[in-house]
């Protein structure tokens, strides 16, 4: 089974810029990938280069196997993009948009899809309006729908969410999730951290033009090892001996970063030998958003 | 084929939504150009023995009108599309540069040539018309619409604002067509001007239309013919070869 992205040595340079430098990376068919990246990393000129909008200097992408120059009808029959920019044509109706993007795919009868796209995305209503007089939110529901005319097997969306209410970011998710599970593949950039976190599976996180690292998301979330955790106990004195690794409090809670689990037993043990009682705990789970702002800092450095 | 076709209908359906912009308006103004220019001057100017002013004017205004139109066609409608961004849903598609081509060249002389019977029909009912070769009128026609619906897809991917559009139009495209002895025959012109029409291939353009209908030219028609065609097809070539590399389409 051949990759649904596979990125090989991709640089591109604008002028004296280098927005890609040697970028490689595989998206496996199925999977829900998060490319992560403050703005100017590049993303963008990555996914214009997999459309087939923007040329590389050097380097190859297939799609599905398709590489996207040479046999670019086969790579771009298998890939839907979703713009970030919010693009339309105002001379045209969306139901018309959508049969024009069925036609240049090739498809000449797909009334029912385009039925089930526009149900989906909550567009029925508006079928029959000019595109000029959508909402933006409206017009981004369009976009999505234009990317999947053709079925593609590969979804690409460039911060689809970026500006739109969320009440569509929800409805959009689980319309996307359920693509993913009959079988999409799925590349989502997103300054949303907690979209990527609660969706994807695998992230690949770049800074000017590199890929910094790549990594199942669980793994990115270990990798981050430190844990905080809020103790708060019955009255505002803490223990002599923890006193030492307390970073803060807030009256009778503290707050505490931990270097590894382990050490979540010691201080409990450290609050029974002192005769004290917890009235609440809490650790919340390691978030993207630190790994992304620690792997963003080191790079720095 | 459905891709190509797809894109066809859509540049036309552009063009016929705003129908009262892209069709009535230039019938307007070629009527008020055979108003003018009609009565004021013909009475003064001297074009072949026995036609008459304005049976020399008609067809050069029907070509001016298609040819201007053709252009405007695809020009216009490329450097909207680049502007606000939406000929990424063109760019996405597996379109080839064939169907890309064909579909906004075929698009731009549906319009040239809706245009262009528009004036006609329009001029006939004032100025007494023959027609006694339509054929060669009906082959400059769309040679001519072909040509610059070309030249328009090549202006509308060179430019990227609107005013090296309207550069590209004012400086180019207009004086090419009125130099092109729309309301005059080359013949009345000095020896030297002449000679700097023959270099026009809007001349041979027009010369050839008009041939149709008052069966006299400047120039033999077949030769009027071979420029035509010569011009067209290395425009073909080079428009074919832009949108292959992505010249200004694909960064």
């Amino acid at each position: 089974m051949s990759a649904a992205i596979h990125i090989q040595s991709i640089s591109k340079s604008f002028g004296s810029l280098k927005a890609l430098d040697q970028v490689s990376f595989t998206v496996n068919q199925g999977e829900f990938f998060a490319l992560l990246g403050p703005n100017g990393a590049g993303k963008t000129t990555l996914i214009s280069i997999l459309a087939g909008l923007t040329r590389a200097d050097s380097g190859h992408i297939q799609v599905m196997g398709h590489d996207v120059v040479s046999d670019y009808r086969h790579a771009r029959r298998a890939i839907g993009v979703v713009p970030q920019e919010l693009v339309f044509d105002p001379f045209f109706t969306v139901r018309e948009t959508l049969v024009f993007q069925s036609g240049y795919f090739g498809l000449k009868h797909n009334d029912a899809w385009v039925d089930e796209l526009l149900e989906n995305l909550g567009l029925t209503s508006k079928a029959n309006v000019n595109m000029r007089s959508l909402s933006g939110g409206m017009k981004r529901r369009v976009l999505v729908a234009q990317a999947l005319v053709h079925k593609p097997p590969v979804i690409v969306l460039d911060e689809p969410t970026a500006g739109v209410d969320v009440e569509l970011r929800q409805s959009l998710w689980e319309f996307i999730q359920r693509l993913n599970r009959e079988g999409h593949t799925i590349v989502l950039t997103t300054h949303y951290l907690e979209e990527a976190e609660t969706l994807c599976n695998r992230i690949a996180m770049m800074k000017q033009g590199r890929i910094l690292a790549l990594d199942d998301k669980t793994h990115f979330l270990n990798k981050t090892g430190k844990r905080e955790l809020h103790l708060r106990l019955d009255s505002a004195e803490l223990p002599e001996q923890l006193r030492s690794r307390c970073k803060s409090q807030d009256k009778d809670t503290f707050h505490f970063t931990l270097d590894n689990l382990g050490e979540l037993e010691d201080i409990m043990s450290l609050v029974r030998m002192a005769g004290r009682q917890i009235k609440d705990i809490s650790l919340p789970e390691a978030s993207l958003e630190d790994a992304f702002v620690r792997l963003m800092q080191e790079s720095q450095s | 084929m459905t891709g190509f076709y797809t894109l066809f209908y859509k540049e036309v359906l552009r063009f016929w939504k705003v129908s009262l912009q892209t069709i009535l308006a230039p019938v307007i103004t070629a009527l008020l150009y055979l108003t003018i220019f009609g009565h004021a001057i013909g009475s003064h100017v001297k074009v072949y023995n026995s036609v008459p002013y304005n049976g020399f004017l008609v067809p050069g205004l029907v070509m001016m009108a298609m040819l201007q139109n053709a252009f405007s066609n695809t020009s216009s409608s490329l450097i909207q599309s680049k502007i606000t961004g939406n000929l990424v849903f063109i760019l996405l598609p597996p379109l080839s540069h064939f169907e890309f081509f064909m579909a906004y060249v075929l698009a731009a002389v549906v319009r040239g040539l809706v245009v262009g019977a528009g004036v006609f029909v329009v001029a006939i009912w004032f100025v007494p018309v023959s027609l006694p070769h339509p054929l060669w009128s009906i082959l400059f026609g769309l040679l001519g619409s072909i040509m610059l619906g070309i030249l328009g897809l090549i202006a509308g991917i060179w430019a990227e604002k609107f005013d090296q559009l309207a550069g590209f139009q004012n400086f180019i495209i207009m004086p090419l067509t009125f130099l092109a002895g729309v309301f005059y025959s080359i013949h009345s012109l000095p020896e030297v001007w002449q000679q700097f029409s023959h270099l026009n291939p809007f001349f041979y353009m027009i010369d050839g239309f008009r041939y149709g209908f008052i069966g006299a030219s400047d120039v033999p028609v077949w030769q009027s013919l071979a420029v035509v065609s010569g011009c067209t097809f290395v425009l073909t070539v080079i428009a074919l070869q832009l949108i292959k590399t992505g010249y200004k389409l694909r960064h």
